[in-house]
């Protein structure tokens, strides 16, 4: 069968197989950011934007896609730029071995388009579904805030601040 | 002539440009922008599909394979059993030649040894024709009786796992003891017997799952002059290298890309015999990647050990005698097991040096479960785990503070330990006396950060939660000493810049970008301007691998000398240039300068070398080969919360206090020792494989299988002494295993600090915990 979606505001038109899924497909288009890890949507790597919402790419078929819009890491920021996100996840040293970061990188976007001053522990439970195993996942935190806090700095509408949790 | 502006590594600079600074990965821009940087992001056009046919048995013998009807299907290239493949014994484990792991594998063998083993190669033009091919093959076999239960593995009656007649190296395989090891110095028994409180406790680790987010995966092909060429998610592609010559007799490139994470789960040949069989085979492409499932059942895990302990201390807080006898569980396969066992006593056995006899050893045993492997501590986390949990013990019968008992018989620097001779990995050590070693401050700072002592002061239970504090010591070494080698090149280039060539293997830790300031401080020019190619064996010089903590201090070595030596060479070549005395000239900010305040800059002379004057191309290459082994020293703090109600912990705080020596990148290395932490307290509190009767691994997922995830890690410190290794690269040692150490021991030192429970077998599930409790309210 035949589908055609957006990724990244780009049209794809692609021949599929009933059954197949958005992981696959993705990374036959060329998206190899999108990475296989679990197998049993419990990871988080596959993460992809759907319409603006995080899903994951392994659980979601290429089928339910079509005349939808996906974004995935390669759509947050310009050739040879890094996004607010990125930036801070590679100045905070969270970035290790780096499979993981595609599919953090689109959650924490969700999470700071729905709340663009999350506390510690919105942060940890919002992105609780992508699972690191190298940085102990502390400074991946610090760097989601501090991107939450340039992007709030660099927005015109005003954004009341809000209490840290304990 | 003598190179001025470089430092004799004796004396601690105070002060360093490039060194000790957190710049950002070299690599952080790829990763982040999600790259096609791994090995299953590459396209090699036409590869073949591979998928492994592997045993739902635990122990049998295949009596016959039929793969006609796989065969016959559509888009199936070939299926290869064991008598498709060179029947050569070799180990799967990457380590130095000759390995001192037994040779006890086969790329394929007629007996299969635990549930996931491998029983044939499936090569197909896709993966759901590869699937169905495996469902096609018929397997006859002849079932055996397993050895499933470690503690039971040589008892008398026990089914043999190995018993064919090629291997070699196995210590006892007729009484599946792959290795044995034992050591002693002075009299233990008598000491005990002399002691004024003798403490004995048996304490037990899991089998856990390195659970790195990329599979093991690896691409083979032939390029286009016919060179086999492997790309591999290998923290070890030189001895991949070795080892597919041994078993193939082919010549091979492998290339190791950007790796999803390793922990020692890599330091081993997984999928690169598989690809490079069917590519011999087929002459195609062969791509192979595991699924989790694979990778949690059917590769490595950490070696399962219990420890019977022994440990006597005189009144006055002497500890005298410590008695260690392990057991450990290497599954089906010898993978790391003689070697593993030995760092259980060799890092941790040296840091209590003040003791009047010590003994320690016991049998690594084969069983028919998944074989053991590396896993980032190598033994360590396991054996820490016991004698530390003990030495808190023998503290409070003392009446001591656990921190006053171990400082007062630890280590220091300027002192030794017998056991650094006696002890090496696979053989006998080497001697050292210690030049770095701040555990003291290690121990009192970090207990003023963590405010032990107020905490200490605290109720331990209110209501239905109860507090507990507790601490534990470490150490570990940087390399293995008069065996790891790593070589560095640097070429330098006409635009300014330098590429870096080393062996050194990246599996995420950031290797790539301390070794790039290591040469960018000895150069001094800016980390943006080494250009770092790593882990080619047709282009990068030798390097061991990614193992046994050493590639900051093997592999950095290697790299500060071969940047010296560029450095020479920069100073020659513009000393001719220039007409100007060599000691006349210094470099800074990536020019040569003389006394008379003329200048030239690196990208002037390489060019002038290219093109007008005494032509050449400046290149150097330099190796190091560990003469000693420095410890990075670790204190660490855990306050746990525990859920009276429920059994659950939580580890409200973990603060770690270590000596690495200088940390090339404080932000980098806190990242290994945070990171390390997480995966301590999943062996802590929830990682261990469960298996049903039949030998079959049951948690083979990410939702059975659990490493802690981002709610359950609260507030992870980090904090570095002030200390300078003079052995090591700019003051360097180790620091990406040592993270592992302590985790269990010191949260299980809270327990019982909370409730007076003593926990000594891991993982501490809540559901043990909830019983404990119990037990516990009953004989109040």
């Amino acid at each position: 069968m035949k589908v055609e979606f957006k990724v990244n505001d780009r049209k794809h038109s692609i021949e599929i197989k009933p059954g197949e899924l958005l992981v696959e497909t993705l990374r036959r288009l060329g998206y190899k950011s999108v990475k296989h890890a679990c197998d049993t949507a419990s990871c988080g790597a596959c993460s992809v934007q759907l319409d603006g919402n995080p899903v994951l790419s392994c659980r979601t078929f290429t089928a339910a896609v079509d005349g939808h819009d996906v974004k995935t890491v390669e759509g947050f920021s310009k050739e040879g730029e890094l996004s607010a996100v990125q930036k801070a996840l590679v100045d905070e040293g969270a970035v290790q071995c780096g499979f993981c970061i595609p599919g953090l990188v689109v959650t924490a976007e969700a999470l700071l388009k729905e709340n663009l001053n999350p506390n510690e522990e919105e942060i940890k439970t919002y992105l609780n579904g992508n699972l690191c195993r190298c940085t102990g996942y502390v400074s991946q935190t610090h760097a989601i805030m501090k991107a939450a806090e340039i992007r709030r700095s660099s927005t015109s509408v005003p954004v009341e601040k809000r209490g840290e949790s304990s | 002539m003598k190179v001025s502006n470089v430092k004799s590594s004796a004396v601690a600079p105070t002060e360093f440009k490039v060194v000790d600074t957190s710049v950002s990965k070299v690599d952080g821009y790829a990763l982040t922008k999600g790259k096609a940087v791994f090995t299953d992001d590459f396209n090699i056009p036409n590869a073949l599909v591979v998928k492994i046919l592997r045993s739902r048995h635990a122990h049998a013998i295949i009596k016959s394979i039929d793969a006609s009807k796989a065969l016959a299907l559509e888009g199936v290239a070939c299926v290869l059993t064991h008598e498709d493949v060179p029947r050569v014994a070799y180990t799967r484990a990457g380590q130095g030649y000759p390995e001192p792991s037994p040779y006890d594998t086969f790329v394929l063998d007629k007996k299969v040894r635990y549930v996931g083993d491998a029983v044939a190669i499936v090569a197909a033009e896709t993966e759901e024709i590869a699937n169905r091919a495996l469902d096609l093959i018929r397997v006859e076999y002849e079932v055996l009786p397993a050895v499933l239960d470690y503690e039971h593995a040589s008892d008398p009656e026990m089914p043999v796992i190995h018993d064919e007649p090629e291997i070699s190296g196995a210590y006892d395989p007729s009484r599946n003891i792959a290795n044995h090891y034992e050591m002693h110095i002075g009299d233990v028994d008598e000491e005990l017997a002399k002691s004024d409180i003798v403490v004995e406790g048996t304490y037990y680790t899991p089998n856990q799952s390195h659970a790195m987010m990329e599979t093991h995966v690896a691409i083979s092909y032939f390029d286009p002059n016919g060179r086999l060429t492997i790309i591999s998610s290998t923290q070890v592609p030189y001895h991949v290298r070795r080892i597919i010559r041994r078993i193939f007799g082919v010549e091979s490139r492998v290339i190791k890309p950007r790796i999803g994470g390793g922990f020692g789960g890599k330091q081993a040949v997984h999928v690169e015999a598989y690809v490079t069989a069917v590519t011999l085979k087929t002459g195609r492409p062969a791509r192979c990647v595991y699924t989790r499932e694979e990778t949690m059942t059917a590769s490595n895990t950490r070696h399962a050990m219990r420890f019977k302990l022994r440990v006597g201390a005189s009144k006055d807080g002497k500890l005298q005698a410590i008695d260690m006898q392990g057991l450990s569980n290497t599954g089906a396969y010898g993978e790391h097991a003689l070697t593993t066992f030995m760092v259980s006593g060799s890092k941790t056995l040296p840091l209590y040096n003040k003791v009047k006899a010590v003994r320690f050893g016991g049998d690594i045993v084969y069983t028919n479960t998944e074989p053991a492997g590396a896993f980032r501590g190598y033994g360590a986390p396991q054996s820490t785990f016991a004698l530390d949990s003990i030495l808190d013990e023998l503290a409070y019968k003392l009446g001591m503070d656990p921190i006053d008992f171990k400082l007062k018989n630890s280590i220091r620097e300027g002192e030794t330990s017998p056991i650094f001779k006696v002890m090496g990995e696979g053989r006998e050590g080497v001697e050292q006396i210690v030049q770095s070693c701040k555990i003291e401050e290690c121990a009192l700072m970090g207990a003023k950060h963590f405010n032990w002592y107020e905490k200490k002061k605290r109720p331990r239970i209110e209501k239905t939660k109860a507090h507990g504090y507790g601490v534990a010591f470490a150490m570990q070494g940087s390399s293995i000493p008069a065996i790891d080698m790593g070589g560095a090149t640097i070429k330098m280039n006409d635009d300014g810049t330098f590429n870096l060539m080393v062996g050194a293997t990246d599996l995420g830790t950031g290797s790539d970008t301390i070794l790039a300031q290591i040469a960018a401080e000895v150069l001094h020019t800016t980390t943006d301007k080494i250009i770092v190619y790593s882990s080619d064996t047709d282009i990068t010089p030798f390097d061991k691998g990614a193992y046994a903590s050493s590639t900051t201090y093997v592999s950095g070595n290697a790299t500060k000398r071969a940047a010296e030596k560029m450095a020479f060479e920069i100073l020659k070549a513009a000393s001719e240039i220039m007409s100007e005395p060599v000691e006349k000239l210094h470099l800074e900010n990536g020019k040569v300068i003389s006394e008379s305040d003329r200048s030239l800059t690196y990208s002037e002379i390489q060019t002038k070398l290219f093109y007008s004057f005494k032509q050449r191309q400046l290149e150097v290459t330099e190796s190091f080969v560990s003469e000693v082994s420095p410890p990075p020293y670790m204190v660490s703090f855990a306050e746990v919360e525990i859920d009276l109600e429920t059994g659950k912990v939580d580890v409200l705080n973990f603060l770690s206090y270590v000596d690495c020596g200088t940390p090339i990148n404080p932000k980098l290395a806190r990242g290994q020792v945070e990171g390390a932490t997480a995966q301590g307290i999943g062996m802590a509190l929830y990682e261990e494989h469960v298996s049903d009767k039949n030998g079959r691994i049951v948690t083979n997922d990410f939702f059975t299988y659990k490493i802690p995830a981002r709610e359950d890690i609260k507030n992870i410190k980090v904090e570095f002494a002030k200390s300078y290794e003079p052995t090591g690269p700019f003051g360097a040692k180790s620091v990406s295993e040592i993270g592992l150490d302590t985790p269990a021991p010191a949260i299980a030192n809270a327990i019982f600090d909370a409730i007076g429970v003593r926990i000594k077998k891991l993982p501490i599930k809540s559901e043990d915990m909830f019983f404990a409790i119990k037990n516990m309210v009953k004989s109040l």
